[in-house]
């Protein structure tokens, strides 16, 4: 679909820009910045999966998110368990969890499905906040210890912490970049298309939507876990929808159903925030109109906008048919309504 | 090859199809017809396990089907396609079309995650099998157009194309002629013959005398849920019944 000639120069090029940065930074908070927003962009690509690519708005996602960072932040804290097996633990739980979830949610279909998941996405964040012998309650979690050092790596530092976030996130979209692209891919694919049509074609819809939703809450979890090693500090406030809603901005901006939308729309809108901080409460002025035009006239997200023509343009050159092509396609278009 | 055993569907308190017993034959074009609302999609639904029969027996090729999943009876060899069909409009169609020979692989995630020959060689096939059945339908030319580019019969030939790529024994088709023209209906109807000639069974639901009455080996005829008639074009055109719930005047028997 793609021309992939330029393809792989363009990653290579990203990939250095991205190891680059530190260097380029004027200072370490913007490092630290980035590093967040490439943690809620592991989550955005997890949700992405079965938003965008399978066609279910799970509003749980945030509370997935928490469940792995809270599995550190015990695990750590409370046990004095190393933070990588912490670490391990935490996706597990979390896809654990999540299984059960879909396998109870996934019964329903469209809307029904969403407001489900809004409840269960409330219900983790009850169980966190009231639960507090094993949660700390209101409270939250801290001093939750830095990621321990692998080897002669340490991540004591910022720098450091942004590359190890930086390796987690090239995983997490190489590992992506397979599924979607695989046969599974497609299968997911075809249950947002039409999930009637998946079926006759032999998908098994709730086996295959249960997968889904497992490796977006694995994502969840392990963004959580990285989360807690990073930012040290945890509440129940983060299981809260709202933040499920900040992820589905992400992949709105970037691009719904493409590998690189949430991250470009993680980036971007974590550094529009940013940059609108002197205005305190009023930057959602500027930024909720913002949104508005951009989901008015790129409603594919900025990846998809520009894959869609990459792909019209593809078509166009292998058989140049299509001008009249469309004409009697719309032609007929108007025949079927009229 | 397809027998139907006192097959009754209840919503509520309407009976959309009700205590249906006939038999399909293996090789034949079979038409279902009936006005608006005589139970002919459910009789559809219900075969292909969209629903539930309140009562009654499915049996195909020997097989009890009756309580089987959409996805089990595809597995079988039972294919359908829709009166409209939903296609990714912003991927190709040969890209569309991958997905259909699915149900005929085995790999599976960890296949994805090591990306191991077996998937390597799942994806060569179904690629091969959209390939074949692109060319079946008489679509090669389009294979690399977008399918939001492509016009209502080419859309209506793709839906054969995805029941065709997952390998079926009988093919279940929802009016495939409806809003193309009369000279694209000829087409369509060459098309359902050649997949009798490649040894397919046909199922059809249609609206289109002309091309029923041509085309058809056997035809079932709905009123009301109930079957009010089966037989022969020929049988079909002169019963009385046939006439007064559907037909109408012109096309009785001369």
């Amino acid at each position: 679909m793609m021309s992939k000639t330029w393809q792989k120069p363009l990653l290579a090029v990203l990939l250095l820009l991205a190891i680059a940065f530190p260097m380029i930074a004027a200072n370490d908070y913007y490092i630290y910045v980035m590093s967040l927003a490439y943690i809620m962009a592991i989550a955005a690509v997890g949700l992405n999966l079965i938003l965008g690519y399978t066609g279910q708005l799970n509003l749980a996602h945030a509370g997935f998110m928490a469940i792995g960072a809270y599995t550190v932040g015990i695990l750590t804290v409370d046990y004095g368990v190393p933070y990588w097996i912490a670490f391990v633990i935490a996706g597990i739980l979390s896809a654990i969890v999540g299984f059960f979830a879909g396998l109870l949610s996934l019964r329903l279909k469209g809307h029904f499905f969403s407001i489900f998941t809004l409840c269960v996405g409330f219900m983790i964040y009850l169980i966190i906040e009231k639960w507090d012998v094993l949660t700390h309650g209101t409270v939250g979690i801290i001093d939750i210890p830095a990621p321990t050092g692998i080897g002669p790596i340490r991540f004591d530092n910022t720098w450091s912490q942004y590359y190890l976030v930086l390796f987690f996130l090239v995983v997490s979209l190489w590992l992506m970049s397979r599924i979607v692209h695989s046969l599974l891919g497609r299968a997911f694919i075809a249950i947002r298309n039409g999930e009637d049509l998946a079926e006759t074609l032999g998908i098994n819809l709730m086996r295959t939507k249960v997968l889904a939703f497992v490796l977006s809450t694995f994502y969840a979890g392990m963004a959580g876990a990285l989360y807690a090693g990073f930012v040290r500090f945890i509440g129940p406030a983060m299981a809260l929808e709202s933040h499920t809603f900040d992820m589905i901005a992400f992949i709105l901006v970037g691009g719904i159903g493409t590998l690189f939308g949430p991250l470009l729309g993680a980036i971007l809108l974590t550094w529009l925030t940013q940059s609108l901080q002197f205005l305190q409460d009023f930057r959602m002025i500027v930024f909720g109109p913002l949104l508005i035009l951009l989901v008015m006239f790129f409603p594919q997200g900025l990846i998809g906008y520009w894959r869609e023509r990459q792909a019209r343009r593809a078509a166009a050159s292998m058989q140049d048919r299509r001008l009249q092509r469309s004409v009697i396609g719309q032609q007929q278009e108007v025949g079927t309504n009229a | 090859m397809l027998e139907i055993q006192g097959l009754t569907k209840r919503f509520g308190g309407l009976t959309a199809v009700r205590d249906v017993t006939t038999t399909f034959e293996r090789n034949r074009i079979n038409a279902i017809i009936g006005p608006n609302g005589a139970g002919k999609t459910t009789f559809f639904n219900l075969v292909s396990g969209y629903h539930k029969p309140t009562s009654g027996r499915i049996i195909f090729d020997g097989q009890d089907v009756t309580n089987l999943r959409p996805d089990q009876v595809a597995r079988l060899g039972v294919a359908r396609t829709f009166q409209s069909t939903t296609l990714f409009d912003k991927a190709t169609v040969l890209d569309n079309l991958i997905v259909g020979h699915r149900l005929r692989t085995t790999s599976t995630f960890w296949d994805v995650v090591f990306n191991t020959g077996r998937l390597k060689e799942d994806e060569h096939r179904c690629r091969a099998k959209a390939e074949e059945v692109l060319d079946f339908v008489g679509l090669s030319s389009v294979a690399h157009h977008l399918a939001a580019d492509i016009s209502q019969e080419e859309r209506k030939r793709v839906a054969f194309a995805l029941a065709l790529a997952t390998d079926p024994k009988i093919v279940l088709l929802d009016e495939p002629a409806g809003g193309v023209n009369p000279e694209e209906t000829l087409g369509l109807a060459e098309l359902i013959r050649k997949m009798i000639r490649k040894g397919l069974t046909v199922c059809l639901i249609e609206h289109k005398m002309d091309m029923i009455m041509s085309l058809a080996d056997k035809i079932v005829v709905l009123d009301h849920g109930e079957m009010i008639a089966e037989g022969t074009p020929a049988q079909i055109r002169s019963d009385q019944r046939v006439i007064e719930a559907y037909l109408g005047a012109d096309y009785a028997a001369a």
